[in-house]
């Protein structure tokens, strides 16, 4: 390295945040498995691509105006246009930061991907796929960057002092009641409460889980844009939150069933992960095993109580993510120590005002997320329809809507010479 | 009195609708397996990168239920009833006398062996 040419650029900080956008872009192929796993193997490969698919369309917005909504200074609800098609992002830092612009917005790009394809968990199965991309590329700028605008970006929630680390309001809160509006908006799968839908494959469920806390790590720990404390934190804290909750959780699994599940523990993770998002750099270790443990009990609740209603939240988005986000901001007005986090006090610490604006954010996330949502699905249905037919939904979205198989074997596949179009048949493959 | 065997061919996502009314009619041994065959359904087209094919089989399952004579047509009804949804591909029924069936537990055999255990 020759002269420095940034001064105000710290090469160890940097050299974190590249890590760390990796870490969590490898999140959302990660939900790809978790969720693929959840659903019957005839809807594998549509589950998965929907994850994808918030790759694609996700991080397209999200360069053409979703990082400015979100990032640029506007007004308290909404940035301006001064970063579109990022216009003026480059390698001089933000303000306040240590790292390229570019790399800020690269990392705050996947945090919009990853949002994006966690409410997919809400309609898969049934929702078509090409209304699936309309939404996601409307729902990452109209829900997603307004949110973040909120919590990140110089919006009003962040103006007013509340504390949410890694995103409990536009990624948690903001991808769990948008997954309520969806999952009444797009309505229940034919057969649901009829049979029983259960998980293809919990080994996929568990793999995806884990590669998911893994990339937590960038997430959370990413989240402080530095190599300093508050990232340390983070961290640390996105260790011990989601240890404790898998703890309660088998206790819980135990004390109802007398049987700890597998796909009970990988549940438990996400909802880890997720208490620890909004607090990771405010609360201290002790608190944050506390708050692993405590949160896990609404989630769980939610998790036992919505199957018994008729809606199809299909893979309780609303309970891991929502519920627990709302939990984690909740706790961090209480429990937020200056003495840690250098920024401020919770309720427990001194300062009530905290809790307050906590409380708002509890209230406001949801209340835009949800609302936004839903008109946007109901618009959007004006233009094209939402879901799949009945004979669509029986035969399943993989051959429907990709014309592919997950697992297909390749019995009774006779093969088509792609020159000779479909009619043309050349019966080498598998003759029978 | 005769033993039959009844086999249905059924789509998979009607398999528990099957199993549903064949429980109303109150026939209760079976054995299920699944099975891939072709009828008279249109062939699927389906690509994997440059590879185009059509896919000449498609997934059914098949029940096997070894009833006495007068439980012969309750489950062709019922089969017909879980299984039918009216497009193409629906499925097939087959009836075939049985030469003999026994009942391992006890070595009952014909009749016995296809009544349900009591209890």
């Amino acid at each position: 390295m020759d002269k420095p040419i940034l001064a105000a650029v710290d090469s160890g900080d940097t050299a974190w945040m590249l890590a760390a956008t990796a870490l969590v872009l490898l999140m959302t192929p990660a939900l790809g498995l978790f969720y693929g796993g959840l659903v019957r193997a005839k809807n594998t490969l549509n589950t998965y691509m929907m994850c994808l698919a918030a790759i694609a369309v996700a991080t397209v917005t999200w360069a053409l105006v979703g990082y400015s909504f979100a990032f640029d200074q506007g007004n308290g609800f909404i940035g301006g246009f001064g970063y579109a098609v990022l216009h003026n992002v480059s390698f001089e830092p933000r303000d306040g930061s240590t790292i390229p612009h570019l790399l800020f917005m690269a990392f705050q790009g996947t945090f919009c991907i990853i949002t994006v394809a966690l409410v997919s968990g809400a309609v898969v199965e049934r929702m078509r796929f090409s209304a699936f991309l309309v939404f996601a590329a409307l729902w990452s700028v109209l829900v997603y960057a307004v949110l973040a605008h909120w919590a990140f970006g110089p919006g009003w929630l962040l103006e007013n002092g509340t504390l949410d680390f890694a995103g409990g309001v536009p990624v948690e809160m903001g991808s769990g009641f948008s997954a309520l509006a969806a999952a009444l908006v797009v309505g229940a799968r034919k057969d649901y409460g009829r049979q029983a839908l259960l998980p293809h494959n919990a080994v996929y469920v568990l793999l995806g889980a884990g590669l998911l806390w893994f990339g937590w790590f960038g997430f959370n720990g990413g989240s402080g844009f530095s190599t300093g404390n508050s990232s340390v934190l983070a961290f640390t804290n996105t260790l011990l939150c989601p240890a404790s909750t898998l703890v309660v959780w088998f206790l819980l699994d135990a004390f109802r069933d007398r049987q700890v599940t597998a796909i009970g523990a990988a549940t438990a993770i996400i909802v880890g992960c997720v208490l620890i998002t909004p607090a990771g750099g405010f609360i201290s270790p002790a608190w944050a095993m506390a708050l692993g443990g405590l949160g896990a009990v609404p989630s769980y609740a939610v998790v036992v109580w919505r199957p018994r209603t008729k809606v199809d939240e299909t893979l309780d988005v609303l309970a891991a993510h929502g519920v627990a986000g709302m939990t984690g901001i909740l706790f961090t007005g209480f429990f937020a120590q200056l003495a840690w986090n250098g920024v401020s006090d919770g309720l427990l610490y001194g300062d009530a005002g905290q809790l307050g604006w906590q409380a708002l954010a509890a209230i406001a996330a949801p209340t835009y997320a949800f609302t936004v949502t839903f008109v946007l699905l109901r618009a959007i249905a004006l233009v094209m329809p939402l879901r799949a037919t009945e004979p669509e939904e029986a035969l399943g979205m993989d051959i429907v809507h990709h014309g592919e198989e997950a697992y297909a074997t390749g019995e009774g596949a006779i093969l088509v010479s792609p020159e000779a179009g479909v009619e043309d048949e050349v019966p080498v493959a598998n003759p029978i | 009195m005769s033993v039959k065997l009844v086999i249905g061919i059924v789509r998979p996502e009607k398999a528990n609708d099957v199993l549903e009314a064949l429980y109303r009619a109150e026939v209760r041994g079976l054995s299920i397996s699944r099975v891939q065959g072709h009828g008279g359904e249109l062939d699927r087209v389906e690509t994997y990168r440059g590879t185009t094919v059509k896919m000449g089989l498609a997934d059914k399952v098949r029940f096997e239920i070894a009833v006495s004579e007068p439980f012969v047509e309750p489950t062709i009804a019922a089969l017909c009833k879980g299984g039918q949804t009216g497009e193409v591909g629906d499925g097939k029924i087959f009836v075939v006398p049985l030469e003999r069936v026994i009942r391992i537990r006890t070595g009952e055999t014909d009749h016995g062996a296809v009544t349900p255990v009591r209890g």
